[in-house]
């Protein structure tokens, strides 16, 4: 390993690292620096760096194996680095007036950071390290917003459940330690025989992976801390947080355990069930529109579990495409929650009645983002669904699918309800005409060209495709 | 021709309608962009006729393969045979027409123009495409914008009514959504290679039990679109707070997206599980024609009477599909067409009549033809399309199905048409007796005698959709062969897959 590889295969860790210090610096100086031209320069980096990513597609493996990143892993990243990209657009508002800006970024790169290295492991303790690099400081951002006690508390409760889980995660790591006597990905899967202890370790790690994807049963901290966190935050959790936690399970199970796919794809099938239901039935009573999408974004994971369970090619790039649609379904609901919530400081979902009338563009651009997470045509969350189900359908499990397919029915029903109060109901005192900043009204684009776009041009889905791989 | 001309139009169409704001001018762009399509779909009549006159007898014409994802081995492919080219006119019709009914609304014109035709560019994809993915795509564009349209534009308990008829919409889409992707697996299984493409999953021997699940999935999917029993509530509930041009299009096109998807993806793909599923099918459809037209019976508001009877007449689509032979199918698209356009025009003569007197209950009007010799003689004619009257379009098409459903020389078979013919004589009463309430007899109202005769608009759009059902009514040879040829060609196949 000379300077040169580890300088490559490391390449986005380095630069966010070399960020970091420079936000640091930018910290200390910060009285005499304005606010927007750190906001500016910090966004414009995640954008600069994500296109990067996608032109370097780093490929090898540093520190004897325990850092290994192929191409798939450098699509991504840089699906990551996009969406606090887009996130930094979306809290630009929000940070200029905010004195800690320098901090929210230092710890949004601090996360970054532990994803990176948790989804380029190749061995247990780098991706525990990796884990946990992203947990705190995460539980520190949803605590971001010092003057409401509910974001403290969201803080609290999000650390809790992070350490219960992580407790879990090293349960099972030290069964699969005791029985294989190794930490190496490759040492595991060599090792693996599928012994009793074994596979309560293997277990262990599923509770502990499905707590960061909140899938049901281990779903319960998600709607309490996204209500409670800072808007961007909560955008940041659902995508971000999840995105992340998505791919390092797929890399995980598909890489370690692919000896025992049959076992797991039942598993996967039951938890996906699951998640669809009870995620839909509880986003069906909600009034506030954090929870709403909360619980909206539990079910969506219930449908990412369809497309792991396949243990196919098509599946991992289907997981990868669907969570790029979900990025920018997602976050352009979120960037209209946070400018109708920045300016009127309503969340709830009776605020949005008549929001069409007063503001036509962000209710299109709301209606979008939401039949996009509802899978309805032509938007990208339509490709994005289908992908997965097909994919999950190589399991043979028809009845699996057409639960899901029903289930499409049901979230239907919630986010129409949505789209109703916005361009049906009638409001007594409607929100006034909001004036969103530019950097907001930017991500807002973008998303909805994405949305509409991204499915009918194949060559986004065709390029991850071509670097994915099934089980091995 | 490029059959994506028929898309393109429809979406030159929203992109000009984005960039207007004045009313007026939406009104007139809509309209052009409508008519346009309607020539071009009455020259794809031609050539298709044409190019089977010359006698090129391939399944598909105007087909075109444009690969979209090659890794799920997903194809954009396009192509029509005499149905979807009868769909397609149908189609063409009823949005001149609709975009005609709609021109007096004075809120949101332009969001609703869009979504109208929003709606259309969804029936022509579907109608137009060959792969089961573009079909689906299609097929869900042309449900969810009539939640918006009837939920905003719409009368009584619009809100609930709106969603109500969208979840049983999308339920069907699901269970279709299942099927298709079941299907998907089976070439997998199958034919060793993805394939979403019709014609090439048609030729593929997919087994029997695998026929027997997916069928029912399609089938059942497709058919809650044609308000098959018991999937029917959405239909009057919907239609009854639907505004007039959204009827025109859930009545005269969107259940025949249903009827089609029966035929077309359903009976085709699978036609040992339609041959064991036949019964069944027939028992539904039969049930359907009934109830319908009982409960058409006892209603007094003429756009519930007309949307019962849609279910009612909608039944006869089923009827001749689970009747599988030739004619019985040749019948049921003929009764897709001829009901399209007739429930269209008794949707929009509804929509006339309601605008003037505020009121759609057939015992409170009374004597119109006297005050609006047009909108009356429309509505009567309307009727007398709906009861089978010989010279207009029902006739052919009911006598089509009966004549094809006798064909199967089968007790039960036999017991099931006799009970769907005798229907008719219910049609007849109810038809007869609105039209007696509605239109005939002195004027209950005064302030009925005032009222305006249809505007030039209403009379256009009226003329636009009488004309095919007159001219379906007494030249039915050119639809009939056109469509009949192409069951053929679904038949044989059909015949090949016999024990």
């Amino acid at each position: 390993m000379n300077v040169r590889e580890l300088i490559s295969v490391m390449a986005p860790e380095a630069l966010l690292s070399a960020m970091l210090v420079l936000l640091l610096l930018i910290k200390i100086f910060s009285d005499k620096i304005r606010t927007s031209k750190v906001l500016l320069m910090t966004s414009a980096f995640f954008l600069a760096a994500a296109v990067a990513m996608l032109f370097l597609l780093p490929q090898g493996s540093v520190f004897g194996g325990m850092f290994a990143v192929t191409p798939l892993i450098g699509i991504e990243k840089a699906i990551l680095l996009f969406a606090t990209f887009m996130i930094s657009l979306q809290a630009f508002e929000w940070l200029s007036s905010y004195k800690n800006y320098v901090e929210f970024y230092m710890l949004l790169i601090s996360i970054l950071l532990g994803m990176f290295i948790m989804i380029s492991s190749g061995h247990f303790l780098t991706f525990y390290l990796g884990l946990e690099m992203a947990t705190i400081p995460l539980a520190a951002l949803s605590a971001f917003d010092l003057e409401k006690p509910r974001s403290g508390e969201a803080g609290m409760k999000l650390i809790l459940s992070s350490a219960f889980s992580s407790g879990i995660l090293l349960m099972g790591i030290s069964f699969m330690y005791g029985t294989c006597g190794s930490l190496y990905f490759d040492d595991v899967k060599a090792m693996f025989t599928g012994s009793t202890l074994q596979m309560a370790g293997f277990v262990f790690l599923v509770t502990g992976f499905a707590f960061k994807i909140s899938v049901v049963p281990f779903h319960l901290w998600t709607a309490d801390v996204y209500e409670g966190s800072p808007v961007a935050v909560t955008a940041f959790l659902s995508v971000v947080s999840k995105g992340a936690a998505v791919f390092i399970f797929l890399g995980a199970l598909y890489k370690v355990f692919g000896s025992i796919a049959a076992t797991w794809t039942y598993v996967l099938a039951i938890l996906a069930v699951a998640t669809m239901v009870v995620g839909n039935l509880f986003a069906i009573r909600q009034q506030n529109i954090k929870r709403f999408l909360a619980f909206s974004s539990i079910t969506q994971a219930g449908y990412i579990l369809i497309g792991i369970a396949s243990g196919t090619l098509q599946g991992t790039a289907s997981v990868v495409y669907f969570i790029l649609v979900y990025l920018f379904s997602n976050l352009s609901a979120f960037t209209v929650v946070s400018i109708v919530s920045d300016r009127t400081g309503k969340e709830n979902i009776s605020d949005y009645n008549g929001l069409y009338q007063s503001n036509p563009r962000l209710s299109v651009a709301m209606m979008l983002a939401l039949f996009s997470l509802a899978g309805i045509p032509p938007t990208a969350g339509f490709f994005g669904k289908w992908f997965l189900l097909a994919a999950g359908m190589s399991t043979g499990m028809m009845t699996l699918i057409l639960i899901a397919a029903i289930n499409l029915v049901i979230s239907l029903y919630y986010y129409l309800k949505v789209v109703r109060a916005m361009f049906v109901d009638k409001n007594e005192e409607p929100l006034q005409n909001i004036r969103s900043g530019n950097a907001a009204r930017l991500a807002l684009v973008i998303c909805s060209a994405a949305i509409i776009l991204t499915g009918f041009f194949s060559f986004v889905y065709q390029y991850i495709y071509s670097f994915s791989n099934g089980v091995q | 021709m490029n059959l994506n001309i028929l898309l393109l139009i429809p979406l030159l169409t929203l992109a000009a309608l984005f960039a207007v704001r004045d009313a007026v001018k939406v009104r007139w762009i809509s309209f052009a962009g409508m008519s346009i399509q309607l020539v071009v779909s009455i020259v794809l009549l031609f050539a298709y006729l044409g190019y089977r006159g010359i006698g090129i007898s391939t399944p598909l014409l105007f087909e075109s393969v444009y690969s979209w994802y090659p890794s799920w081995n997903i194809h954009y492919h396009t192509g029509v045979d005499g149905i979807a080219v009868a769909m397609i006119l149908l189609t063409s019709v009823v949005m001149v027409s609709g975009v005609l009914i709609s021109w007096n609304i004075q809120s949101q014109v332009k969001e609703f123009y869009i979504l109208l035709i929003l709606l259309g560019l969804g029936a022509y994809g579907f109608f137009i495409a060959n792969d089961l993915f573009s079909m689906f795509l299609f097929f869900e564009l042309a449900v969810i914008p009539k939640y918006l349209l009837i939920a905003i534009w719409g009368s009584g308990k619009k809100e609930f009514n709106a969603m109500k008829l969208v979840l049983i919409l999308m339920f069907g889409s699901s269970l279709v959504l299942a099927g298709i992707l079941g299907t998907y697996y089976q070439t997998t299984i199958v034919g060793g290679n993805a394939s979403w493409d019709l014609m090439t999953i048609g030729a593929l021997q997919i087994p029997l039990a695998a026929q027997q699940v997916l069928f029912p999935l399609l089938f059942i999917g497709f058919a809650v679109l044609s308000a098959m029993f018991p999937f029917h509530t959405w239909a009057p509930d919907g239609h009854s707070s639907a505004p007039t041009a959204g009827s025109m299009f859930l009545a005269g096109i969107s259940m025949k997206l249903g009827g089609y998807g029966c035929l077309r993806v359903a009976t085709y793909l699978f036609p040992e599980a339609a041959r064991f599923y036949s019964p069944y099918i027939i028992v539904l459809a039969t049930i359907g024609i009934f109830y319908g037209a009982f409960v058409t019976l006892r209603q007094k508001d003429i756009k519930m009477m007309n949307a019962y009877s849609s279910v009612s007449h909608c039944g006869f689509v089923l009827l001749g599909i689970g009747m599988l032979t030739q004619t019985a199918m040749t019948g049921a698209v003929l009764q897709m067409v001829s009901h399209g356009v007739m429930t269209a025009l008794f949707f929009g003569v509804i929509g006339m009549v309601y605008e003037r007197t505020h009121t759609r209950m057939s015992d409170e009007l009374g004597g119109l033809l006297k005050v609006m010799p047009f909108i009356g003689t429309c509505f009567i004619l309307a009727g007398l399309t709906s009861l089978g009257l010989p010279g207009l379009s029902g006739f052919v098409a009911e006598m089509t199905v009966f004549v094809g459903a006798w064909q199967v020389n089968e007790f039960f078979y036999r017991v099931a048409t006799v009970l769907a013919c005798m229907s008719i004589v219910v049609t007849a009463v109810y038809i007869l007796r609105a039209s007696g309430f509605a239109m005939m007899g002195p004027v209950k109202n005064p302030a009925y005698n005032t009222l305006p005769d249809a505007t030039w608009n209403e009379k256009l759009a009226a003329v636009i959709l009488i004309v095919p059902i007159v001219l379906i009514g007494t030249t039915p040879f050119w639809l009939s062969e056109m469509v009949s040829s192409s069951a053929g060609i679904w038949m044989s196949k059909l015949l090949t897959s016999l024990p």
